[in-house]
């Protein structure tokens, strides 16, 4: 069977009770779900014998500025089985800044959610280390978020202490 | 130990003691020793801060620290045309700027809906290998030198001189090359460039011999690196460790073959993987990737069909200089290009190929505007120094040289 029909079928019926968007374009399959399920989810399709999603390339965020749900966080796995790459995407609102981490299932995961977060400032909950990746700890803004202008904020990023 | 909390920020000093939770500062300090190694270090390759923790001279504990070479290039992308962008993908790995050209352009045509003609397509190939066999021989010579031996250096540089030669001769430049453009490459790969790569080839077996003579009958080599930072193949999956790093651990994966792009599937070719992976795998690996990047390259060469070198889409694809000054319609189009972008549809993608380092990634998103409204980099080298604590512990300072050098890491691409 097909992996694109394969992967929606089988959520479908490990989770009755969330909602899946399932989107197909240029030949990669994304799958959209509601933020509280994402640990199960993912702990799913890793563990899965027919899946074994076992590599997380990537995680990072979208920040759409405008819209209700401000920010999407997307995660980037593969399965080495069978050469499938799938998106996951989990909206995240800026009023409720959080979403839990993935880091239990996937150890690459941490670093790519510490630089979601220094440059989203999207909290991940329950990370074993939450620092910021590359900008400075006592850095106040997070610098890929639309609202951060392109030139910086000057006076933002402080000399370094004596 | 005043000094050490004043110049050290206090999570990273949580995070190297992360090991006990009752465990102090002072603590730690009794028996034990912090060494700040970088960010300004010969052996770190660019600008990598390491936090040791020792124990005599063992380690106990690593955090890395990245960011200072972080010039916020996703952040630019959002702001400039995916035209303009090119020249920035240079900088990236700035060891083998043409893999990263292509690597974005093919993330480009694929969200926007281009082919490139064949012929573009093999000389992409061409110059993505000539950029391997480029970066590992200064992978080799560096990672020699971290460990003493120096002449190996001088020979490896010696062979990556020629192959910059060649992107003179190709594009004008040697080091930041911006050769790929959107729908092909700049211009036609030139027969005098195309003989210039085959005598490269033919001439290369031989000295990359050599190199690998010196180094496999050195002891003290040989014994510097045998056994040290090995790490196993689950633990190397999970870490996300990708490229050669990861086929050194007996995964057999690369992208060529896995998820083949370009026309990799029309090549043949073998993806060598070694099963130790420490250290001295690591250096085998890389030099039979380099034999095998040349057999690849001896194929294309062959293969290279005749034939344009730019897809035929005017309204995307910018047009030669010589018909810009003497046709109307293609004066209007390069206008309209480089003023207000290419425009893809809405829509999103992530296109990766195996570059020299490992899975080299861009995930774009586009509002159907000129300029990407997202721009993702996923380099591979900000994923294999996220295993430098596992590869390190246990091990001595002297070692920790050793292990850098073996993972290849560029700051230029890891800091973004």
């Amino acid at each position: 069977m097909n992996l694109k029909e394969l992967i929606p079928q089988k959520l479908k019926e490990k989770f009755p009770s969330v909602e899946f968007e399932l989107t197909d374009y240029r030949d990669e399959l994304t799958i959209k779900f509601d933020k509280k399920s994402v640990v199960e989810i993912c702990t799913f399709l890793k563990s899965d014998s027919d899946l074994e999603f076992s590599w997380c390339s990537d995680v990072t965020a979208i920040d759409w500025a405008t819209r209700k749900n401000r920010f999407t966080v997307v995660y980037n796995i593969f399965s080495m089985k069978h050469n499938f790459r799938l998106r996951l995407k989990a909206d995240v609102d800026e009023s409720d800044c959080t979403i839990d981490t993935v880091t239990s299932i996937w150890k690459s995961a941490n670093w790519q959610e510490r630089e979601t977060y220094d440059m989203y400032g999207i909290k991940f909950t329950n990370h074993p280390d939450l620092r910021r990746m590359y900008m400075p700890e006592e850095f106040e803004y997070h610098p890929l978020r639309k609202d951060f202008p392109l030139m910086g904020i000057p006076g933002s990023l402080p000399l370094p202490k004596k | 130990m005043e000094q050490l909390e004043k110049e050290t920020d206090p999570k990273i000093l949580k995070a190297l003691l992360a090991s006990r939770e009752d465990y102090t500062l002072e603590d730690a300090l009794e028996n034990e020793m912090i060494l700040n190694m970088g960010p300004q270090h010969p052996a770190t390759h660019g600008v990598l801060r390491l936090l040791l923790r020792l124990d005599g001279e063992r380690i106990i504990g690593c955090v890395p620290e990245l960011g200072y070479l972080h010039r916020g290039y996703e952040k630019m992308a959002e702001n400039m045309s995916y035209y303009e962008y090119i020249p920035h993908t240079d900088r990236l790995d700035y060891i083998s700027p043409m893999a990263n050209n292509v690597a974005w352009v093919l993330a480009v045509e694929k969200l926007a809906g281009i082919e490139a003609p064949k012929r573009a397509q093999y000389i992409r190939m061409m110059i993505a290998e000539l950029a391997r066999i480029a970066s590992h021989l200064v992978q080799i010579g560096s990672f020699a030198m971290d460990v003493g031996a120096l002449t190996v250096f001088l020979w490896t540089l010696r062979e990556r001189e020629k192959i910059l030669d060649i992107w003179d001769i190709l594009c004008g430049a040697r080091f930041t090359n911006s050769y790929t453009r959107i729908g092909g490459v700049a211009n036609d790969a030139q027969p005098e460039a195309l003989a210039k790569v085959k005598w490269f080839i033919d001439q290369f077996e031989p000295n990359l011999a050599e190199v690998e003579q010196l180094l496999n009958t050195n002891k003290i080599f040989i014994e510097r690196v045998d056994g040290v930072g090995a790490i196993s193949k689950e633990d190397a999956i999970s870490l996300a460790f990708c490229g050669p790093n990861l086929r050194a651990c007996g995964v057999e994966f690369d992208l060529r073959r896995n998820v083949p792009y370009l026309c990799y599937d029309e090549i043949d070719f073998k993806i060598p993987t070694y099963t130790e992976g420490d250290c001295l795998a690591r250096y085998f690996l890389r030099l039979d990737e380099c034999r095998e990047s040349a057999k690849i390259v001896r194929q294309v060469l062959e293969k290279m069909p005749q034939g344009p070198v730019h897809a035929d889409m005017p309204k995307q694809v910018l047009p030669q200089k010589d018909e810009i000054y003497t046709k109307m319609e293609e004066l209007i189009h390069d206008f309209m290009i480089v003023n207000f972008g290419i425009n893809p549809p809405v829509g999103e993608i992530y296109h990766a190929i195996e570059g020299s380092k490992g899975e080299l990634g861009f995930y774009l998103v586009s509002k159907g505007e000129g300029h990407p409204w997202k721009c993702k980099i996923r380099s591979p080298s900000f994923n294999n120094i996220q295993s430098l604590p596992k590869l390190v512990i246990g091990h001595l300072i002297s070692d920790v040289v050793a292990i850098i050098g073996s993972i290849d890491p560029i700051m230029g691409e890891a800091d973004k």
